[in-house]
């Protein structure tokens, strides 16, 4: 590969993982409640970190490096969803969102 | 000269993402709205390392990336677990 196709790639991925980042936190300060907050946060933390992770692998490419880069991505596409699963249901049960902004309300009736 | 314009770029939306997400962890108003910033607080340290690593072509803080993505969550996970009902801190 080309020095100026592979600089053009790691400034693109490199980018990519920054508007992440930034959308993310945009997302933080002007979204209303927890539910839609937490929306914007699950971006970077998957997305962000393969466009980043992968830029990582291609500019060291070596079976060490590539190994590590999916590890890391794997374990965060592991952890990442527990996560944000979790609050989004403490946040229903502890009643921190605004019952006004939800469209459809399934768990109505039956509170877990 | 176009990676140090990409790098000066990035590091300003990084550290805008980051102020942003400490602006929410300070301003609150729920304990699950802080847990959800100090998340993207540790989403956004992570990604701005791993750009570091790419722009300047090493791989010294992978191992830091795999840690990090492994054990962010035990705070956030916790919180939630044992959040009290109706708590309004």
């Amino acid at each position: 590969m080309s020095a100026t196709v592979l600089d053009l790639l790691t400034a693109v991925l490199v980018l990519s993982g920054g508007a992440m980042c930034l959308a993310a936190g945009i997302g933080l300060v002007r979204f209303p409640d927890v539910l839609s907050r937490l929306h914007a946060a699950t971006k970077p933390q998957i997305f962000g970190l393969m466009a980043v992770t992968a830029d990582v692998a291609i500019n060291n490419f070596s079976v060490g490096t590539v190994t590590l880069c999916v590890a890391i991505v794997v374990f965060q596409a592991l952890t990442a969803p527990m996560a944000a699963h979790l609050v989004g249901r403490a946040a229903y049960t502890t009643e921190h969102l605004r019952p006004d902004l939800l469209i459809v309300d399934e768990l109505q009736g039956h509170r877990p | 000269m176009m990676l140090l314009t990409v790098a000066v770029v990035a590091s300003i939306m990084f550290a805008i993402a980051a102020l942003l997400a400490v602006y929410r962890i300070v301003v609150g108003p729920s304990v699950l709205d802080r847990v959800i910033a100090s998340d993207v607080l540790v989403a956004t340290i992570i990604c701005a390392l791993a750009a570091e690593m790419a722009l300047n072509r090493h791989t010294d803080t992978l191992p830091v990336l795999l840690v990090l993505a492994l054990f962010a969550v035990l705070g956030s996970l916790s919180v939630a677990r044992f959040l009290p009902a109706r708590d309004s801190a």
